[in-house]
Parts: C-alpha cells; sequence; structure tokens
C-alpha cells in the first residue's frame, strides 16, 4: 500500500483505513449505526419493509465487514461473539422477526456448508441435496408429531428432551441414506451424477408424500403437524422476561413464544459452530487433500492411491450428516414438516448459496448463505408487502405517474424466486465462477481450466493455509 | 461419440441398379426412416403387451371382480395409441438433449424449459387468432401449422441465443459450469415467462382456446377387433407432425452439407475446425434444430393436453431425458427408440396400475427416474450407445 509516485486519492484512503485503530474506529461506528437505525425503525410506517430491507443485511453481514477488517485476531473474534451472543438476541427482543431470519440464515448456512463438501471439497455435483434434510426432519417430526401416524397410534411418542438424542439421530440416519444414495452413483460423473441425485431427491418426496398408505408413516401430503419441540425450562423464559423488562420493552402477549425462538436461536447457532469447525478440520485433514485430489482429476488421484470408494461416500457422508442435524432443528422449529418442503427449489437454492459464496471455502459458503436467504426470505417478501401497503393506499410513483394499484396481482416479487436464483446461477457462473470469497486452490483450478492448456502449467501450490 | 451411430449404413458405391434404388433419395430419406419408426413402434408395442400380458398371469384378479386379462384386452389399442403419441413428443424433445450432447458433450439442461417455451408460444398464437376472431375460418391445416411453425421459429431462436449468451463463454471452462449454468436458465426462463404472463394476461394458466374448434375436440372412433377406441384428433396430429419433422432432420443431418458439418464437429471439434468448417455456425444450427423440435413438441403436447403452465417444462423434459439416455445419448436413433419405448412402458403404467390401490397411480412420478438410474448404473451407454471411456 506504499505507492509512493502517484498517490491517488483512493490509495491514500486505504492506506489510511488499513491502520488498525482507524479501522477499529469505523467498524464500531458502523456497528453502532447499523443497530441504531435497526432499533429506531417503526412498524407502523408505511415505508418500514422498504427501510427493514436497507438495515438488516449490512447488520447479519457485519461479521464480515469484521473479518475483513486489519484488526487483530481475537479482537474480532471478540466482536463477532458479541454481536451474536449479545446483540443478536437483543435485537431479536425488539422485533422477533428478525430472530426468526436469523435462524433461518442458520439452516441455510449449515446445509450450505454441508453441500459444501460434496460439490465444493470432492466436486460431485449433487442436485438432491434436500433429500438428506428430508431424513432428519421426517426422523424426529415421525415420533412426535400428533397425526395420525403408525407410531403416533401405536403410542411410540418420544418426549422432548429427547430433541438432543435425535438430532445425532438425524446425523446417523442421514449419512446411512447418503451411504445408501452413494453407493451406486459412485460410477457416475458430472452431469449424469447431476441428474441421477436429482432424482434421488425427487424420489424422496415422493416417497414422503405417498407413505401414508398402506402403513401411514409420513401422514402423506398433509405433512406432519404439531412436531415436538425441545423442553423449554422455566427460569430460561423468566430470563428473556426479565431482559425484557430492563430494557424497557413490552412483549404483547405471551412470553413463551420468543423465548423458544431464542432457544431455537442459540441451538442453532451451537449447531452451526460445530459444522464449522467440522467443516475447517475435515478441509485441513488427510481426507480433505483426498477429496481435493479427487476434484482436480480422479484418474491422477487413484493413481496417487487415494482410495476412492471409501472418499466419495466419505463426501455423501458427511455432507448429508450435516443436512439430518439441521433437518431435525428445523422440523423442530417450525413444528410442521411436509413434502412440500423440499423440492427441487429448495437443493437449487441451497445450491445457489454455495455458488454465490465461493465453491470451496468455508467463509464464502456461509457468505452466499446469508446473501441468498435475505434476499429469498426478506428482500423478496419485503418487496412484495410494500406492493401491498402501497396498493392498498393507492400510492400513485411520483414523474411516471404509475398506478401502484394497476400492478399485475400475479407479478409479485415474493412468488419469483426461481427468476432471482437462476439469475444468480448464471450471472455467477459467467463473471465469478469462483464466487464472491474465492478459495485460493479453486480460483486456480477455475482460471487455469480458462486458459484451456491444462497440460502446460504446473500448479505447484505450497500447502494451503485454511481459508 | 461417433460417426457410425449418426450416418446410416454405408453403402458402396457400385453400379447395379439394386445399389442405386438402395441410394435414390425416397428409400435413403423416406423409406428408410419411416420404416425404422415402424419398426421401433411394432418392438415397443410388443413390449408393452408383453409386459401387460405377463402382469395378467401372474396377478389374475388384482381386486374382486376384476380379471385384469380382460381388462388388457379392452385397454390394449387405446394404450398403444397414447403410448405412440405421447412416445413421439418424447422423442422430438430427447432429439434435442441428443443432438446438443452430440456436439458440445455436455447435457442441456436448459432444454425442457425451451419446450415449456413453445407450449406457451403455441398457446400465445393460438389465442391471438381467436382474439382477432375468424378461428372457425382457418383450414385445420393452416392453424396447425401455423402454431407449431411459430413456436419452432422463437423456441428454435431462444435456444440458439441461450447458447450464444451463457454457453459460449464458458466452452472451455470445467463440465461443473455450464451444467450449472443450464439449471440456472432452466431456472429463469421459468419465472421469466410466468412474469410476462402475469403481466399481459394477469394468469399463468394457459388454456389452448380450442372451444370452438369442433375438430379438434371430436375424436375418431377406431374399431379393433371388438373393442373401439376413441383416438383423439390431437394424438394423430402429433404422430404425423412428428414423422414429417423426423423425416426431414434424418435427410437434414445426413443428406446435407450442413448436416455433414454437424457430424464432423461432433466427431471432433477442434479437427473439423482445421478443416475449414465454422464450428461456431454448426453449433448454432444444432441448437436451433434441437430447440425448433423442442418447440413443436411443446406446441403439440400443449394442444393435446389443452393447458399449459410456466412449470409444465419439467416433467416431460425429464422423461425426454430419459428417453434420450435410454436409447444412448447422441445418438439420433436412440432417441427415437428409447421416446416410444418410455412412452409405451407409460402409457401401461398409466393404464394397469389403477388396479392395484397399494401402488396406483402413485408413483409414476418416479417410474422415469428410476428407469433412468437403473440405465446410468447398469448400461450408461444406453439401448444403441456404445461404451465410451472419459478421456484423461
Amino acid at each position: 500500500m506504499t505507492a509512493q509516485t502517484s498517490q491517488s486519492p483512493w490509495t491514500t484512503f486505504r492506506t489510511w483505513l488499513s491502520r488498525p485503530s482507524v479501522a477499529g474506529v469505523v467498524i464500531l461506528a458502523y456497528l453502532l449505526i447499523v443497530i441504531v437505525a435497526l432499533l429506531s425503525l417503526n412498524r407502523a410506517d408505511l415505508l418500514f419493509p422498504l427501510y427493514s430491507t436497507l438495515v438488516f443485511p449490512p447488520f447479519v453481514l457485519s461479521p464480515f465487514v469484521i473479518l475483513a477488517s486489519p484488526l487483530d485476531n481475537r479482537i474480532k473474534v471478540t466482536l463477532i461473539l458479541v454481536l451474536v451472543v449479545i446483540a443478536m438476541p437483543l435485537i431479536g427482543i425488539y422485533d422477533s422477526s428478525y430472530l426468526e431470519l436469523t435462524i433461518q440464515i442458520c439452516i441455510f448456512a449449515g446445509l450450505a456448508l454441508g453441500l459444501n463438501i460434496v460439490v465444493g471439497f470432492a466436486g460431485l455435483l449433487d442436485l438432491g441435496y434436500i433429500a438428506f434434510f428430508a431424513v432428519g426432519a421426517y426422523s424426529w417430526a415421525m415420533f412426535t408429531s400428533s397425526a395420525e401416524t403408525v407410531f403416533f397410534v401405536s403410542g411410540i411418542i418420544v418426549p422432548g428432551w429427547a430433541f438432543y438424542i435425535f438430532i445425532f439421530v438425524g446425523v446417523v440416519l442421514a449419512a446411512l441414506v447418503g451411504v445408501l444414495l452413494g453407493l451406486p452413483v459412485l460410477r457416475l460423473r458430472g452431469d449424469y451424477l447431476a441428474i441421477v441425485t436429482l432424482g434421488f431427491g425427487e424420489m424422496i418426496r415422493v416417497l414422503a408424500r405417498n407413505a401414508d398408505q398402506p402403513i401411514n408413516f409420513t401422514n402423506g401430503s398433509q405433512g406432519l403437524l404439531n412436531v415436538g419441540t425441545p423442553p423449554m425450562p422455566q427460569f430460561w423464559v423468566d430470563f428473556i422476561g426479565s431482559i425484557a423488562s430492563t430494557l424497557g420493552i413490552r412483549i404483547a402477549g405471551n412470553l413463551e413464544p420468543l423465548a423458544q425462538q431464542m432457544l431455537f436461536y442459540f441451538i442453532g447457532i451451537v449447531i452451526l459452530g460445530v459444522i464449522i469447525v467440522a467443516a475447517r478440520r475435515l478441509d485441513n485433514s488427510a481426507i480433505g487433500r483426498a477429496w481435493t485430489a479427487i476434484r482436480e482429476d480422479e484418474v491422477a488421484a487413484i493413481a496417487m492411491g487415494v482410495p476412492l470408494v471409501k472418499m466419495k461416500l466419505l463426501a455423501f457422508a458427511t455432507g448429508a450428516a450435516f443436512a439430518g442435524a439441521i433437518g431435525v432443528l428445523y422440523a423442530a422449529k417450525q413444528s410442521f414438516v411436509s413434502p412440500e418442503s423440499f423440492s427441487l427449489i429448495q437443493s437449487i437454492s441451497i445450491l445457489a448459496m454455495v455458488i454465490v459464496g465461493g465453491m470451496g471455502g468455508i467463509r464464502g459458503v456461509i457468505l452466499g448463505a446469508i446473501i441468498v436467504t435475505l434476499l429469498n426470505l426478506q428482500v423478496l417478501k419485503n418487496l412484495s408487502l410494500q406492493l401491498n401497503a402501497l396498493r392498498n393506499i393507492d400510492f400513485i410513483v411520483p414523474l411516471i405517474n404509475f398506478h401502484i394499484r394497476d400492478w399485475p396481482t400475479q407479478l409479485e416479487p415474493a412468488k419469483y424466486e426461481r427468476l432471482v436464483f437462476g439469475l444468480l446461477l448464471v450471472l455467477m457462473m459467467l463473471f465469478r465462477p469462483a464466487g464472491l470469497l474465492p478459495e485460493p486452490r479453486r480460483k486456480l483450478e477455475l482460471d487455469m481450466k480458462k486458459r484451456a492448456q491444462p497440460m502446460e502449467t504446473p500448479v505447484i501450490t505450497s500447502s494451503e493455509t485454511g481459508d | 461419440m461417433s460417426s457410425e451411430t449418426l450416418t446410416p449404413p454405408q453403402v458402396p458405391a457400385l453400379d447395379s441398379p439394386w445399389r442405386r434404388l438402395l441410394d435414390s433419395f425416397p428409400v435413403r430419406y423416406i423409406l428408410y426412416p419411416v420404416g425404422q419408426m415402424v419398426i421401433f413402434i411394432a418392438g415397443a408395442a410388443g413390449i408393452l403387451t408383453l409386459l401387460s400380458v405377463l402382469l395378467a398371469l401372474l396377478v389374475p384378479e388384482p381386486r374382486p371382480n376384476i380379471v385384469l386379462m380382460d381388462q388388457i384386452g379392452k385397454q390394449l389399442p387405446g394404450m398403444i395409441i397414447s403410448g405412440i403419441s405421447i412416445g413421439f413428443v418424447y422423442s422430438m424433445v430427447a432429439l434435442g438433449y441428443t443432438l446438443v450432447y452430440g456436439v458440445l458433450k455436455f447435457i442441456n439442461f436448459a432444454h425442457s424449459e425451451i419446450f415449456m417455451v413453445g407450449s406457451v408460444i403455441g398457446f400465445e398464437v393460438m389465442q391471438r387468432i381467436e382474439d382477432v376472431g375468424f378461428i372457425q375460418l382457418w383450414h385445420p391445416v393452416a392453424l396447425v401449422v401455423t402454431i407449431v411453425g411459430s413456436a419452432m421459429i422463437i423456441s428454435g431462436l431462444l435456444a440458439v441465443l441461450i447458447e450464444r449468451v451463457a454457453y459460449r463463454p464458458l466452452r472451455n471452462a470445467p463440465r461443473l459450469v455450464p451444467l450449472i449454468t443450464a439449471i440456472g436458465i432452466s431456472f429463469f426462463l421459468i419465472d421469466f415467462v410466468r412474469a410476462i404472463e402475469a403481466i399481459t394476461r394477469n394468469d399463468f394458466n394457459l388454456t389452448y382456446p380450442t372451444g370452438d374448434l369442433s375438430y379438434l375436440r371430436t375424436p375418431i372412433p377406431m374399431t379393433f377387433g371388438e373393442t373401439t377406441v376413441n383416438v383423439r384428433i390431437t394424438s394423430i396430429i402429433i404422430v404425423l407432425a412428428a414423422v414429417i419433422m423426423l423425416i426431414i432432420l434424418n435427410y437434414f443431418v445426413n443428406g446435407t452439407k450442413l448436416g455433414r458439418g454437424i457430424r464432423a464437429v461432433s466427431q471432433d471439434r477442434t479437427t473439423a475446425g482445421l478443416m475449414g468448417i465454422n464450428v461456431n455456425l454448426m453449433i448454432s444450427i444444432t441448437f436451433f434444430v434441437g430447440g425448433a423440435l423442442g418447440g413443436a413438441a411443446g406446441a403439440l403436447f400443449g394442444l393435446n393436453v389443452g393447458t399449459v403452465t410456466p412449470y409444465v417444462g419439467f416433467i416431460p423434459g425429464l422423461k425426454a431425458f430419459t428417453a434420450a439416455v435410454l436409447g444412448g445419448i447422441g445418438n439420433v436413433t436412440g432417441a427415437l427408440l428409447g421416446g416410444l419405448t418410455l412412452g409405451m412402458v407409460e402409457s401401461f403404467l398409466n393404464g394397469v396400475l389403477v388396479y392395484f390401490p397399494a401402488l396406483g397411480q402413485r408413483y409414476t412420478d418416479i417410474f422415469a427416474f428410476s428407469v433412468l438410474i437403473l440405465i446410468l448404473i447398469f448400461r450408461p451407454s444406453g439401448l444403441l450407445g456404445e461404451r465410451v471411456d472419459e478421456k484423461v
């Protein structure tokens, strides 16, 4: 950053900004502004959906701003922990819809990290990934739902505390299904693998929809209602209530839904943390290097003695296991599971997360999960809400004199997630195939293939140092 | 993929009258493909009959008072006819997958949406004609040709555009990259069409205005032995149109200079380029032909089922892809065979499985997937393809 001859104002600014003290002040100011802005929003405001769409994403993305700063690592970790453990729950008490969004982000980030193991690390394109999520979700829902399933009728209903055990049950079951689905498709590569996994994903969904006859396991297309939740100790409810009252926030109605949400938030954060640590450790282990070898050149990997079958199955099983754990959490949180939650569009949206962030990198994939989830669950939805709000007061756009009332009712942004995912996939592949936060080795791989001379450039990178 | 699968058997140029007859235009480009279709239809119908009889022997009475053999005797002609018509639709879409795979070695995931666009364009054109008000005055043939023709042109151009914008820049990228792009294009197209229909019509369930056209509505009774089957006119239109188009396609690929260029590109792109063939042009033409066939299939499908939506492409596209893989992807004859076989088997499932309450039609949707997975696992080269080893 020391350009002596021609120092443009921009480089001067960057040099100034890269000083830790300045960066620290800037980040603190940033956090303060975002949080104050977020807390000052008023639900009764006509443009509330628009404002909240503008303010909440900068808040959720603030950990990435912190990570990009030139601060000391310990300070970064402390700041992020404060954000996750204190700031976010407080904002959640203030407005629980943000808490809900953050839980969804945790869920999808966990799924994206799992898919990243299969697609990003091992290079196996899996379009039916949502099936493993479904396995986890159904494993918890079947044993706790009050729908007329065979388990309910015969009285095999597990109590709420078993939730914590079922997270592991979900992990094991999903990993088993992953191995079962992985075994027959091991020989396939690339496009064929993608289509067959898509087929398996759809088959699991159809199975879930039709497994209410002759024996009712899944309650068919009606789905499973009243899925059990983990027990909530009374002190937790009181604790949340006392914090709310000290902050002077009046909770309308019952405290328990909020306490329940908060519990799920922390469970989600813990599961996501475990997944992040596991993915990092795997990436830097012998297994991770074997996956990279398979991804870059399968034949060469076999020649170097990588046990192909074992490693591919391990990739499928690990990815599936993450999805299984997240599935159990999802079922408990939604308290309703139906086959339609596990359709192809979900698999594609998770793929979009992995690709937007950057295949193979952990930080990138989480960023991708945040962006895509926010786009899907906040931006599009809020645009719809905003349109409806404006339609109700018969708002007329100035200058072009357009009546919002004339906006076609079928053209509701919330229903066009396919358009967004499709565009994201195409644009990322065309202009930034390595993702927003590219993983170094993956970037090299893509650039090398782009030059179309794979034989010439020997790539000898010294051992990668994580992401 | 090799050229042998795309060319008809080579006839040595001897000067005997017999050879000249075999080489003559009508034999080579009309009789030969039509004969092929007849053989395939007969074969697929044979499979269907065999399956039904086997099932009837295994389970004589699936439900009380229903003797399966009698039911099959009554339904078989109808099942075969619907199998042929749906089989031709699958074949036409499968050809799009197979042609593109032939030249680019890449599965055009967005082809199912090109089929969907064809069906929507067919609706739009027919609705416009209806809106003008003289739809009854149109000659039936002229009407069908207009609808199908416009769907073909627009779908073909769309396929060329997609190739130009989304696939060509990525031609040297790793194989996963264009595949992901294709998935993205496919999702984008679904909602793009939906948005356009939402803006123009505020509704995306598009019903072909066939209400006033009695000749499209009244079925033709056909008698087979003692059973009479009401055959829908649209089924006959599908079969006729498909046969004509397949004959033209066969002539185009095997009998013209452009077709030879396409075959050369599918054999070896680099060498073809060195020989002075405009590779990009050939790829564009292939996309146009594949897209046009898909669009035609879409419009014919729309005429047949009546109502289409932007989501209509996924399942037929997937089944057509299965058909292409079943016949051997990259192989033009294989696509035809695969489509007809799949259509027949599906028609069999739809017709017979009603009598099995536990299974019923509940699982017919995953039938195509199961076929696909089984083929890919046990014979990835398909029925007519040959083993291709991955190049290192």
